[in-house]
């Protein structure tokens, strides 16, 4: 039983993921679609929801091709580290409490870690192996640029990522992602649900950023720059090597809106949902739903922030991160630390949090003039 | 400003403190493309819906068929206009009023050129272009499109000809 349990969780979230993923694809070619005022994929089934099987089926039967020059044995590696990677960050994220089943109590997360967070930044610097390694072993120009960019923009964002979820941490006193869930579920004045997102402001903006950059989407998407690097790290991949760092790159957005979720959007927190007076059975699968919604909706505007915003140019990239985002998060810390030494109630905190925010509105007339 | 300074930079207006700011600039392009989201789409979805042309667009040439007859003539001066002479006719004659008619009137559908030369040249307004577009074919045979894929009602064939007569 003890080897069976983690084993019908692991199982079950790689096929929701996978899924997920692939689903991902679809919804994000269709609002694609609706923002620019088309149908998108809607000929394979109804709706056209049979697409992402269709493609995959697709991306299975097309030629494997490998460049003559390429190292072999790591371009077939690559694109397992970028899916492996991406999908292993999501075993120590709570997607819900405790839930009863046959007289047993189960946690609702795959391995409750006392490190999550640590395991979570491991895992997303170690994302960064696959692509760069794919871009060097294609012996390819573009690919290798596409492959050092993302390294440059990894290291430089994975800083201000850190630097941002230590505020988190410093609120809850736990690397562990469940307390960190748990101290989530407190409220602000006795009414307000006290996510960190209203306690950290600053943190969850930087963090957000992060993400984006973290998960190569754009307005960071420099390492698949499509107009300046042909396709980027993954130009010599074809058929279902490609089709892997495809699932990764997907993969990676529903790890960063998980850990987006359990960081600053309370996790599987549903609030008042004690007062409802709902049985033990319900109150864990809307809590498992609530995680859900709360991941789709930040997966939404992971999609629709995409189809917004141009892409950065490198300079500015680097200016971003080095020079705006980790002095932010840093601020952010500074500010937490000052509030936690002299103990006042959550409110306070988020009060002060915005005011940093304001501080940090006016200091915004100082960015343009850094690059100047 | 020294022309390979790359490190200038040009702006043409100065930025606001809001828009320097560019969070709450993310925010309205963010409304914007929700916006747009909810917006009727621009796609016709091709074959449950079709473009239907304007008058003036120079769709396949077709006879016109007037009474049941066509108006042509055979006097040949469609094919002899025609720049990639896709045009082949067989004259023969008729007990009607106009004595010829064609026997024969085959347009090579893969030559045609869509230039409208035949239907400007035609003295009896009996050769024009309609705004049909579709045009696939699996053989290169099918592509000689004979009398009985030609021949259209002049119903069909109104706004056209009062766009020609209207701009001749």
């Amino acid at each position: 039983m003890i080897v069976l349990e983690p084993l019908i969780k692991i199982v079950f979230v790689i096929l929701i993921n996978l899924t997920t993923v692939a689903y991902l694809v679809y919804v994000e070619r269709r609002v694609s679609a609706m923002v620019q005022n088309r149908y998108g994929p809607n000929r394979v089934g109804p709706f056209g929801l049979v697409q992402p099987i269709v493609d995959v089926v697709k991306l299975f039967m097309k030629e494997d091709i490998v460049p003559k020059a390429a190292n072999n044995f790591v371009h077939s590696l690559a694109p397992l580290i970028s899916l492996t990677v991406a999908m292993a960050a999501f075993a120590v994220i709570p997607f819900g409490d405790h839930i009863t089943l046959f007289g047993h109590s189960y946690k609702l997360m795959i391995a409750d870690v006392n490190i999550g967070v640590l395991f979570i930044l491991m895992l997303s610097s170690l994302g960064v192996y696959g692509i760069t390694l794919s871009g060097w072993s294609s012996n390819n120009k573009y690919s290798l640029l596409g492959g050092l960019r993302s390294s440059a923009q990894m290291i430089s964002y994975e800083l201000s990522m850190g630097l941002s979820i230590i505020g988190v941490i410093m609120l809850s006193g736990s690397l562990q992602l469940d307390k960190i869930v748990i101290k989530q579920g407190e409220y602000l004045g006795g009414f307000f649900p006290a996510w960190n997102i209203f306690l950290q402001p600053l943190g969850f903006i930087t963090f957000v950023i992060s993400a984006f950059a973290e998960t190569n989407r754009l307005p960071f998407d420099l390492p698949e720059a499509e107009p300046e690097l042909v396709g980027g790290y993954h130009t010599e991949y074809s058929g279902m090597k490609f089709g892997l760092f495809f699932l990764a790159e997907y993969a990676n957005m529903i790890t960063a809106s998980a850990v987006i979720t359990t960081l600053y959007l309370g996790g599987w927190q549903f609030p008042y949902l004690d007062q409802f007076g709902v049985s033990a059975m319900a109150t864990s699968l809307l809590q498992v739903a609530a995680f859900g919604l709360k991941v789709v909706g930040v997966l939404l505007f992971f999609i629709i922030v995409r189809w917004t915003i141009p892409r950065f140019r490198y300079d500015q990239l680097m200016n971003i991160g080095w020079k705006i985002m980790l002095p932010i998060s840093l601020v952010n810390i500074a500010i937490t630390g000052l509030v936690i030494l002299r103990p006042i109630s959550l409110l306070y905190i988020a009060v002060i949090g915005l005011v940093s925010l304001l501080l940090i509105f006016f200091l915004g007339r100082h960015v343009g003039k850094i690059r100047e | 400003m020294k022309r390979n300074d790359r490190s200038e930079i040009v702006r043409d207006k100065d930025l606001t403190l809001l828009e320097k700011f560019y969070l709450p600039q993310i925010a309205k392009g963010l409304v914007v493309t929700i916006r747009e989201m909810f917006q009727p789409k621009m796609t016709i979805q091709y074959p449950e819906e079709r473009v239907v042309m304007t008058p003036s667009f120079r769709g396949r040439p077709v006879l016109v068929l007037e009474n049941d007859v066509e108006r042509c003539v055979a006097c040949g001066l469609c094919s002899r206009v025609c720049p990639p002479l896709a045009i082949d006719i067989q004259a023969g004659e008729t007990s009607l009023g106009k004595e010829r008619y064609p026997e024969r009137f085959e347009i090579n559908m893969l030559r045609c050129i869509f230039c409208g030369f035949c239907e400007e040249v035609c003295p009896e307004e009996a050769i024009v272009m309609s705004n049909e577009y579709e045009l696939a074919f699996e053989n290169p045979k099918d592509a000689i499109y004979g009398k009985d894929k030609l021949l259209t009602p002049i119903e069909k064939l109104q706004p056209r000809l009062e766009f020609l007569r209207a701009n001749r």
